[in-house]
């Protein structure tokens, strides 16, 4: 049976780590690569780097921090940022990525996702969505593009599905609602979208404690449980939730050391 | 000399990555003189089977390949390859191994491609020395390789039990990514290295 993945998401500003509140508030927390080759120890299951800087400013000095990571880190990786074209998806897959993530682009234009899967396959292919509900706290999910800063008018199921029908390998889904609350995942949305879809499902955005991932992998079905700052700050380390995980009947990898 | 085939099929820089963390020498090549002067080659691939298998003949690859005689690695679709047919094209393989490459079939609450940490079962040989069963390595797939006499390592996904590894004389191969499987990966590609 396929594991549990535990994938800690490290967001990139000029080659260092950092993690933002709601997207907002930057600041710096570490080295990417070092950061990384840490994690893979520790007993990570997958990595994702975010260009964060990618979007306003159109940065393409990342493909060379790709490049870095490819030859430091022995377990796979995501990048996403700011990827808009399927020039640009080529050039980081040279660099040694597994998979690219795409965001705000594919909400612009869908084809994207079909080009890239068609070209490169759909296990390079992960689509991530920011969804916020609207009103606040009903079940109406509208995505969001831009780290949250856009709102656009499309529902979120319905986006899911097209971007597993154009060839996405796996769905990346953060909760606007609960990211950067550390008050847990939108359950709920992970168990519909596990049911409804046939591709891998990645839960990201308000894990605070070793329950709320336990809670998201075993209620909220997920495949894989993404976050941030609770791993830069140490505040859970990778081989104690490993444990829980596999304490709690998950089928996890276990961390070596 | 470990010689990595360069055949714009393969995650290349993947592969030189993790020769480059295990001190090895290596050099990307799709000239047939420089792979049978080799001491061990890798063949890498991802994407669609069917497609890398017109560009190793494109490259005039194909014949090559099959004459080696030192230790050759298929990584992935480099495996898929040296089967005897996969069902995506359909395509026929070079027929090194006795398995048949067929697409996963659909199961409720199965995913497709079967993507990241399985376990390995029913080890066996030099390639899996000093590795346990039950060790997890990362796959990412949607065709697999049947089980065969060849099989010297098993994985399950859903109700299919296949070949997560394969070896035939001096022809090796793994389904899921020792580049990209941590420790255990690390292993296996030493064992290669060490044959």
């Amino acid at each position: 049976m396929v594991a549990k993945r535990i994938i800690p998401c490290l967001d990139v500003k000029d080659g260092q780590v950092v993690k933002g509140i709601h997207f907002e508030g930057l600041r710096e927390v570490g080295d990417a690569v070092g950061m990384g080759v840490r994690y893979a120890r520790e007993g990570a299951d997958e990595l994702v780097y975010l260009d964060i800087s990618a979007t306003q400013e159109g940065r393409s000095t990342f493909v060379d921090l790709v490049r870095e990571i490819a030859r430091g880190i022995d377990i796979p990786f995501t990048v996403g940022g700011g990827i808009s074209s399927i020039d640009h998806a080529a050039r980081l897959l040279d660099a040694g990525a597994d998979k690219i993530s795409l965001n705000s682009s594919a909400i612009a234009d869908p084809s994207l996702i079909t080009h890239i899967a068609s070209q490169y396959g759909s296990q390079f292919v992960v689509v991530a969505i920011d969804a916020r509900t609207i009103p606040a706290g009903s079940g109406n999910w509208r995505c969001t593009t831009h780290g949250g800063k856009v709102q656009t008018e499309r529902e979120l199921f319905a986006w899911a599905h097209e971007a597993q029908e154009r060839g996405a390998g796996e769905i990346l889904f953060t909760s606007m609602d609960h990211d950067g609350t550390c008050k847990g995942y939108a359950c709920e949305v992970y168990a519909r979208l596990h049911e409804e879809l046939k591709i891998p499902v990645i839960a990201s955005g308000g894990a605070g404690n070793i329950a709320d991932i336990v809670e998201v992998l075993t209620t909220g079905q997920a495949d894989a449980a993404l976050a941030a700052s609770i791993f830069h700050y140490g505040q859970i380390s990778i081989p104690e939730l490993k444990k829980a995980l596999a304490e709690a009947g998950v089928n996890v990898r276990p961390t070596a050391i | 000399m470990i010689a990595i085939v360069d055949y714009d099929a393969g995650n290349i820089r993947s592969v030189a990555g993790a020769l480059e963390r295990l001190g090895q020498q290596y050099e990307l090549t799709a000239d047939p003189e420089r792979l049978l002067a080799a001491d061990r080659v890798i063949l890498p691939g991802v994407g669609n089977a069917a497609h890398a298998l017109e560009s190793l003949r494109q490259k005039g690859l194909y014949e090559v390949i099959r004459s080696l005689r030192r230790p050759v690695l298929g990584i992935c679709v480099g495996l898929q390859l040296l089967c005897r047919d996969s069902e995506e094209g359909p395509v026929e393989g070079l027929g090194v191994f006795d398995a048949h490459v067929r697409r996963f079939p659909d199961e409720p609450q199965i995913k497709v491609p079967h993507m990241g940490w399985n376990a390995l079962g029913n080890l066996d040989g030099k390639l899996m020395k000093g590795l346990q069963s039950g060790t997890f390595v990362y796959f990412v797939h949607s065709y697999y390789p049947s089980l065969c006499q060849d099989t010297v390592a098993t994985c399950r996904h859903g109700s299919t039990l296949f070949s997560a590894a394969l070896r035939y004389e001096n022809f090796y191969g793994t389904q899921f990514h020792p580049e990209k499987s941590g420790d255990a990966g690390s292993r296996i590609l030493q064992n290669f290295i060490d044959l």
